[in-house]
C-alpha cells in the first residue's frame, strides 16, 4: 500500500458528532490531571496532545486542526497554571502540521501513526520549549534522552488510542 | 485578491490564531499581577474537570471505605493490640512533653515572645493536578465557599505542601513548594541560618541564599521561617539530602532538601485559613509571676524577717530597705548578678515592688529584693563561670552584713533561664 496519496480524491475525510468533539478533548484533560496524581510517571504522557494529532489527522483540514489545537491547549494551559498560550501555540502548530500531512500522507496504519506521533511530540516539546523561556522567560531545561523516550512513549500510547478512537468516526 | 485569499486561506488563519495566541500571552506576561483577564477560562476548564474528579474521588473512597470498613479486616485485632501499647507509650511520652511545653511557655511569655497558632485549618482532599511536568500545582476540593483564600498556606501532618494560589467557588489551585515559581522563608534547624527553599525546572527542591562559608551537613531539618508571612515558623519543610559548591565563585551553597511531605502522593492536605499571633499570657500558662522567677534566681532570699513587720509598721515604704537613713544602700543593677539577664522582667528592676506570692507576706517584707546582697548568691546558683561586675567600694560597704540565710528551700531547679 503506498503511503503517499496521488490524488485527492482517495483522501478519506472524517467527522465526528458533537459529543465526541466535546467528551473525547474533555476526557483527554480530565485523565491528564487526575492520573499523575496517582501514577506521578504519567506527567510524561500528553493526551491532549495525542487527541489533538488524532483529530487533526482524521479530519485533514488544517483550519479545523489548528483550531481544535489552540481550544485544546487553552484549555490546558488553564490548569497547568501557566500563561495562557503557551500549550496553546504549540498545539496549534500541532494541530495545523498533522492536518496537513495527514492529506498527504496514509495515517491510518499503525507505522505511520507511529512515526507521526513520535515526529509531532518532539516538534511540540521543541516549540513549548521555545515559547515557554522565549515570551514566559521560564526556566525551562532541555533534555534530548528524557524527551526521546517520552517521544517513543506517547508515540506507543497514540498507535492503541487512535485505534480506540477510529471507532467514533464517521465518514462524510 | 480573493483568488490569493482563498489559496492561502490555511496559513492565514493559522498566522492570525497564532497571533492572537502571542498578543494574548503577551498581556498576560505583562499583567503578572492581574489575574482577571484570563480568569474566565481558568474558571470554565476547571469546572469542566473537577466535578469529574470530585465524583471519581467520591466513588473511589466509597468502595475503598466499604472495602477496607467492612470486608477486609485481617489482622486487625493484632494491630488494634499493637496500636493500643502505642497509645500508652505515647501517653506517657505527652506528660513529658507537656511538661517540657509548659515550661517553654513560660520562657516565652519571660521574653514576650510572639507565638503563631494555627487557630483554624480546613481539610481538603486532592482531586487534581497540573498534569504537566512544568507545573507543578494540585487541585483542592475546598474553594472560595469554604474560607479559602489566595496565598493560604497549605500543609500536611508531615510538612508544608505549598499556598494556594488561585480560588474558585468550590475548588482552588495550590502551588506546590517544588514548583519553580515558589519560594518559602526557611531556617535550617540547629544552624539557624536563614535561606528562601525554592523548586527547581526538574522538580527538586533547594534552599537557596546560604553563604559558603557556613557549614550545612546533610540530614539537618529544615523549618519555616515564618518571614514569607505565609508559612508560619516552625514547620517542617524537609531535610537536607546534599550540600554542594560547585562553583567556588558562587557566594551560596548549593543545598538540596527532601520535602518533609511526599509531594508526589498528596492525598488530604490542611489549609491553614487563620493564623494567630499573639504574646502568651503568663496567667494561662501556670503561676509565673516576677516573683517566683526572681525566687528561682535567688534560691538564698530569705523568708521575711520579723523586723520587716515591725518596720512596715513603722512607715516604710514598700519596696524600702529598713535600713538607717545614713547607710545608704545602693540600687541594685540587674547586671552585676548576672550580666546578659533578661532586663524586661519587672523582678529585675531596681526599686520594682514585686508581687508577693500569696503564701508569704506582703512586698515591704522582703527586703532582700532590692539590697545586691540578695543579688549575689545567684551566681552560685549556676556553676559555670559568668563574668560579675566588681563592686566598687561604696557598694560593698553598703553591703548589709546579715548573712542570707536559705530558709526557703530552693525551687524546681531552672533549667532554661532566660539568657
Amino acid at each position: 500500500m503506498p503511503i503517499t496519496y496521488t490524488s485527492g480524491e482517495q483522501v478519506e475525510v472524517y467527522r465526528f458528532n458533537w459529543a465526541v468533539n466535546i467528551g473525547v478533548p474533555a476526557a483527554a484533560l480530565w485523565l491528564q490531571s487526575f492520573l499523575p496524581l496517582h501514577f506521578p510517571f504519567f506527567k510524561m504522557f500528553d493526551l491532549p496532545l495525542l487527541v489533538t494529532i488524532f483529530f487533526a489527522i482524521a479530519r485533514r483540514n488544517p483550519i479545523s486542526g489548528l483550531l481544535t489545537g489552540s481550544v485544546i491547549g487553552l484549555f490546558q494551559d488553564a490548569l497547568t497554571g501557566l500563561p495562557l498560550g503557551i500549550n496553546g501555540l504549540a498545539k496549534t502548530f500541532v494541530g495545523y502540521g498533522a492536518s496537513s500531512l495527514g492529506v498527504k500522507l496514509d495515517v491510518e496504519n499503525a507505522g505511520a501513526r507511529f512515526l507521526v506521533t513520535l515526529v509531532f511530540y518532539v516538534a511540540h516539546e521543541i516549540i513549548y520549549f521555545m515559547v515557554a523561556r522565549g515570551l514566559v522567560a521560564l526556566n525551562l531545561q532541555w533534555s534530548w534522552p528524557h524527551e526521546l523516550v517520552a517521544a517513543l512513549a506517547n508515540a506507543f500510547v497514540g498507535v492503541f488510542l487512535f485505534f480506540a478512537l477510529d471507532r467514533f468516526k464517521q465518514r462524510t | 485578491m480573493e483568488s490569493v485569499l482563498g489559496r492561502y486561506k490555511n496559513l492565514i488563519v493559522l498566522v492570525v490564531v497564532l497571533f492572537a495566541q502571542v498578543l494574548g500571552l503577551a498581556v498576560q506576561v505583562k499583567r503578572t499581577t492581574d489575574t482577571e483577564s484570563s480568569r474566565l477560562i481558568r474558571v470554565w476548564a476547571v469546572s469542566a474537570v473537577t466535578p469529574f474528579e470530585e465524583v471519581f474521588v467520591w466513588m473511589h473512597n466509597g468502595s475503598g471505605n466499604l472495602w477496607h470498613n467492612y470486608f477486609y479486616l485481617r489482622g486487625v485485632r493484632a494491630e488494634n493490640r499493637e496500636l493500643k501499647q502505642q497509645i500508652e507509650q505515647l501517653r506517657l511520652e505527652q506528660v513529658r512533653l507537656s511538661e517540657d511545653a509548659a515550661q517553654a511557655r513560660r520562657l516565652q511569655a519571660l521574653f514576650g515572645f510572639k507565638e503563631q497558632f494555627l487557630s483554624k485549618t480546613i481539610a481538603a482532599q486532592v482531586i487534581g493536578s497540573g498534569g504537566s511536568e512544568q507545573s507543578r500545582i494540585v487541585y483542592i476540593d475546598k474553594g472560595e465557599s469554604d474560607g479559602v483564600r489566595t496565598d493560604m498556606a497549605v500543609i500536611t501532618v508531615n510538612g508544608i505542601v505549598g499556598k494556594v494560589l488561585k480560588i474558585f467557588r468550590s475548588t482552588s489551585q495550590v502551588l506546590l513548594i517544588d514548583d519553580q515559581s515558589s519560594g518559602v522563608g526557611a531556617l535550617l534547624e540547629k544552624s539557624r541560618l536563614q535561606g528562601i527553599v525554592r523548586g527547581t525546572p526538574a522538580g527538586e527542591v533547594v534552599l537557596e541564599k546560604i553563604m559558603t562559608d557556613e557549614s550545612v551537613q546533610p540530614g539537618e531539618a529544615v523549618l519555616t521561617s515564618g518571614g514569607d508571612r505565609i508559612f508560619p515558623k516552625g514547620l517542617p519543610v524537609g531535610v537536607v539530602t546534599h550540600v554542594a559548591n560547585e562553583n567556588r565563585a558562587d557566594l551560596f551553597l548549593n543545598i538540596r532538601v527532601r520535602p518533609a511531605a511526599n509531594l508526589n502522593k498528596l492525598e488530604e492536605v490542611l489549609v491553614v485559613t487563620k493564623v494567630d499571633e499573639k504574646e502568651p499570657n503568663p496567667s494561662e500558662t501556670g503561676p509565673v509571676r516576677a516573683a517566683d522567677i526572681l525566687a528561682q534566681r535567688l534560691p538564698s532570699v530569705p523568708d521575711k524577717p520579723a523586723s520587716a513587720d515591725r518596720a512596715q509598721a513603722n512607715g516604710a515604704q514598700p519596696g524600702m530597705t529598713p535600713r538607717p537613713p545614713a547607710e545608704k544602700a545602693p540600687s541594685p543593677q540587674p547586671n552585676v548578678a548576672r550580666p546578659g539577664e533578661a532586663p524586661a522582667t519587672a523582678a529585675s528592676k531596681p526599686g520594682t515592688v514585686v508581687p508577693a506570692r500569696p503564701a508569704s507576706s506582703s512586698p515591704a517584707a522582703k527586703p532582700a529584693e532590692t539590697t545586691p546582697s540578695a543579688l549575689k548568691p545567684a551566681t552560685e546558683q549556676r556553676p559555670e563561670p559568668t563574668p560579675v561586675k566588681v563592686l566598687d567600694a561604696s557598694q560593698v560597704a553598703a553591703k548589709p552584713k546579715q548573712t542570707p540565710a536559705p530558709a526557703t528551700p530552693p525551687p524546681a531547679k531552672p533549667q532554661n533561664g532566660p539568657q
